[in-house]
């Protein structure tokens, strides 16, 4: 963490202070009215999770949380460009967004329901199933987690690893000791380091941090899975119409990987007669209007950005160096968990 | 008409220094009182109507989270209101024990400055120079890091003295179980303690009285020392000690301190110590030079001139600066949560806060609890400063 990073947390405690102590006016105004009025989505990501959300060589932000961001930029604006991205860590993002620096959050964020009923969050949908594991060095030759007694594990503040980590201990009757850090560099450096036997989190991002070590091939990933991560966007509680934007914006992404509609087919599709693709690209009904945008919303969508299978293999999946198995992620009609609600 | 008393009209009584003043008082007051009182109300509505849980219940909830550095014990099913006391006792014993340490570093480094060796006055400047022109936390990083990538795994420990082992996952060394009849050892210590108070008083009194020089020094040290381990023979040795042994990843058994601890002791002392230098240069520079000569003309010698006549006057420049260097020590302390130490703002408004999403009362408990400190600092210096002051005669 650098000076300039810590200044700015403190300017969005303050802010967040600031915001939830001035006048009643600020949530009563549509969160969609002002992301229009203001012409660019601000965007709340992770500040660096390889094939979620990271800047590329070029200063692009990529991931498939990013992707998230730019297809609810195409549906506003039909222009997935025209997206702020916000860097956050684990620890600021909640009050990045209750205080309005943010619109949305796509941060590899577990829905859970304290944060659903008293975090002033309102979750709309899942963009990614995972579940938390551990990361040990291949020279102590380990099998199972549950052979971590009395380990020293590295973990990141802010999260529900910290928690599941305690209770995965304590119902095994395990001991550990926990170094707590607040950014994931740090934390990773110190595993990497030997500060500690394991890192802990989510595996997706056991995974990518495997991937950026040192020596990839020295660390293992253990196959225990010792929680339930839904990781997914959230919005403000309190305005339901944004909500949508957000939720249907994911929604699109997966019912046109159901219908095998992909960023290079949307247009000769638009030709199609099957009634439900003439539904999701705005040919038939008025679904884009219902939420205040135009009927060509998923159009934009698929066309700038993809279909959810594309962006999963781009970022995470075969066609990208993390090569995670589709696994939960599948599309309910190949036996995985992502199902696109229908539009009609 | 009488002389004397002007009609009270209101104009005149607005024009009366004294009652113009108390006006402006009252409403200074009241627009404060309405300022306050419009933002925590607002603050109490705008929480409900974003639906964000608010009140200070959730101190009494289960905790779930483990802390690896305790004072006092914690469990996962202890409640946040402890992990709020191990995460403020955490910060105390770092604040602590780095003003100790800060203020020792700093007095020798402070008077090295200004020694007429070149070698040791050069080598304080350029120590004062390095540290106290890079920002804090970089100075944790360096020391943290390097810290933990140059010490061995744990089984390839570096074996110190006294069954110690330094190795990456800190200094493991024996600790002392206290068995019955241990309580003597605790009351020889502290008689020694008074006891070589009495003797340093009695020695005052008696050089006032006669000008003959009792040694205090040895017998003290011996007094302190002696007793507790006389005590520690009679009541038939009761400590035993709990050595550190290798099982499985780790060591166990014995006590730990964690590398954690020891960089972010060390960056904070070696931080502050490069202030309070330059404020104890200043001090002792600050002190007339007549009064060196005239300690030098009586027959002291260059350690008790600046013992007993230097460093006391220059200590009525030091102790106000030197308070704020004590402030800030505490408040840098928060820096701990980079560098993986569980103080106060890394337990309390880091995971707590996460975990609870309660972050205006863990800020303002937080931010209370650094007020406290912070007064608390400045009214014992206060204390100390108002004794140190010249008397004036």
């Amino acid at each position: 963490m650098d000076a300039g990073i810590r200044n700015r947390r403190i300017a969005i405690t303050t802010a967040a202070l600031l915001a939830v102590a001035a006048g009643p006016a600020m949530a009563q105004t549509k969160t969609l009215d002002t992301v229009k009025a203001r012409g660019t989505l601000n965007c709340g990501v992770n500040t660096g999770l390889a094939g979620f959300s990271m800047p590329d060589d070029k200063g692009q932000w990529t991931g498939l949380d990013v992707d998230l961001c730019r297809a609810v930029a195409a549906a506003v604006f039909k222009d997935a460009t025209k997206v702020k991205y916000v860097p956050l860590t684990a620890k600021e993002r909640f009050t990045a967004l209750q205080s309005g620096e943010v619109d949305m959050l796509s941060r590899n964020t577990t829905w859970t329901m304290s944060r659903d009923t008293s975090a002033g969050l309102s979750f709309v949908g899942v963009n990614y199933f995972d579940g938390q594991g551990f990361m040990v060095k291949k020279s102590l030759g380990l099998k199972s987690a549950k052979e971590l007694d009395g380990a020293t594990i590295c973990v990141q503040t802010g999260t529900t690893t910290e928690l599941n980590v305690t209770d995965f201990f304590r119902a095994n009757k395990l001991n550990y000791k926990p170094v707590v850090f607040e950014k994931l560099d740090e934390t990773v450096a110190a595993y990497n380091s030997g500060r500690c036997d394991a890192f802990t989190s989510d595996h997706s991002q056991l995974y990518s941090e495997r991937l950026k070590s040192p020596k990839p091939d020295d660390n293992v990933v253990l196959p225990d899975v010792i929680s339930k991560e839904p990781l997914g966007p959230a919005v403000r509680q309190g305005d339901s119409g944004w909500g949508n934007v957000v939720r249907w914006a994911h929604f699109a992404m997966v019912n046109a990987e159901e219908l095998g509609v992909t960023s290079k087919t949307v247009d000769e599709m638009q030709a199609s007669a099957n009634p439900e693709i003439r539904r999701l690209l705005g040919k038939e009904g008025d679904f884009g209007k219902g939420m205040g945008l135009d009927n060509d919303w998923a159009y934009q969508i698929v066309k700038q950005v993809g279909n959810y299978g594309e962006a999963f293999d781009r970022n995470v999946g075969a066609g990208s160096r993390l090569n995670i198995a589709r696994g939960q992620n599948a599309l309910w009609t190949k036996g995985g968990l992502q199902y696109g609600m229908p539009i009609r | 008409m009488p002389r004397g008393q002007p009609p009270l009209s209101l104009p005149a009584l607005i024009y009366e220094p004294k009652v113009r003043g108390i006006i402006f008082q009252v409403l200074l007051l009241a627009a404060l009182v309405v300022a306050a009182w419009s933002l925590a109300s607002n603050v109490a509505v705008n929480l409900q109507r974003q639906n964000i849980a608010s009140g200070f219940g959730f101190l009494d909830r289960t905790a779930g989270f483990e802390i690896s550095q305790q004072l006092i014990d914690f469990k996962p099913t202890d409640n946040y209101g402890r992990a709020f006391v191990v995460g403020l006792l955490n910060t105390l014993l770092v604040a602590g024990l780095g003003i100790v340490f800060a203020t020792i570093l700093g007095f020798t480094v402070g008077v090295a400055r200004l020694s007429s060796n070149w070698i040791v006055s050069r080598l304080a400047l350029a120590f004062v120079e390095v540290v106290r022109n890079m920002p804090p936390l970089l100075t944790l990083f360096l020391v943290y890091f390097a810290a933990i990538k140059t010490l061995p795994g744990p089984r390839q420990s570096i074996e110190l003295p006294l069954s110690s082992f330094l190795n990456v996952r800190g200094l493991y060394m024996p600790k002392p179980q206290w068995l019955d009849g241990s309580s003597t050892i605790v009351v020889a210590f502290i008689a020694g303690i008074i006891a070589s108070m009495l003797l340093a008083r009695w020695a005052r009194q008696r050089q006032v009285a006669t000008g003959q020089q009792v040694p205090i020094f040895w017998p003290s040290l011996g007094l302190v020392l002696g007793l507790p381990l006389l005590a520690f023979m009679i009541a038939g040795q009761p400590v035993a000690f709990e050595y550190p042994a290798l099982k499985g990843f780790n060591f166990s058994g014995g006590m730990v301190v964690q590398p954690e601890f020891i960089a972010l002791l060390f960056g904070l002392t070696v931080y502050t110590a490069a202030f309070i230098a330059e404020i104890v240069r200043a001090g002792i520079s600050g002190v007339p030079k007549g009064q060196k000569e005239a300690a030098a003309a009586l027959g002291l010698s260059a350690g008790q001139s600046m013992r007993l006549v230097v460093l006391p006057q220059a200590m009525r420049i030091v102790i106000p600066p030197l308070t704020n260097q004590f402030l800030n020590l505490t408040k840098n302390s928060s820096l701990a949560v980079a560098i993986g130490y569980p103080d106060l703002v890394s337990v309390f408004a880091g995971t707590v806060l996460n975990n609870t999403n309660q972050a205006i009362e863990c800020i303002l408990i937080t931010m209370g609890v650094y007020l406290v400190l912070s007064i608390v600092t400045s009214i014992g210096m206060n204390m100390f400063n108002a004794r140190m002051a010249l008397v004036e005669r």
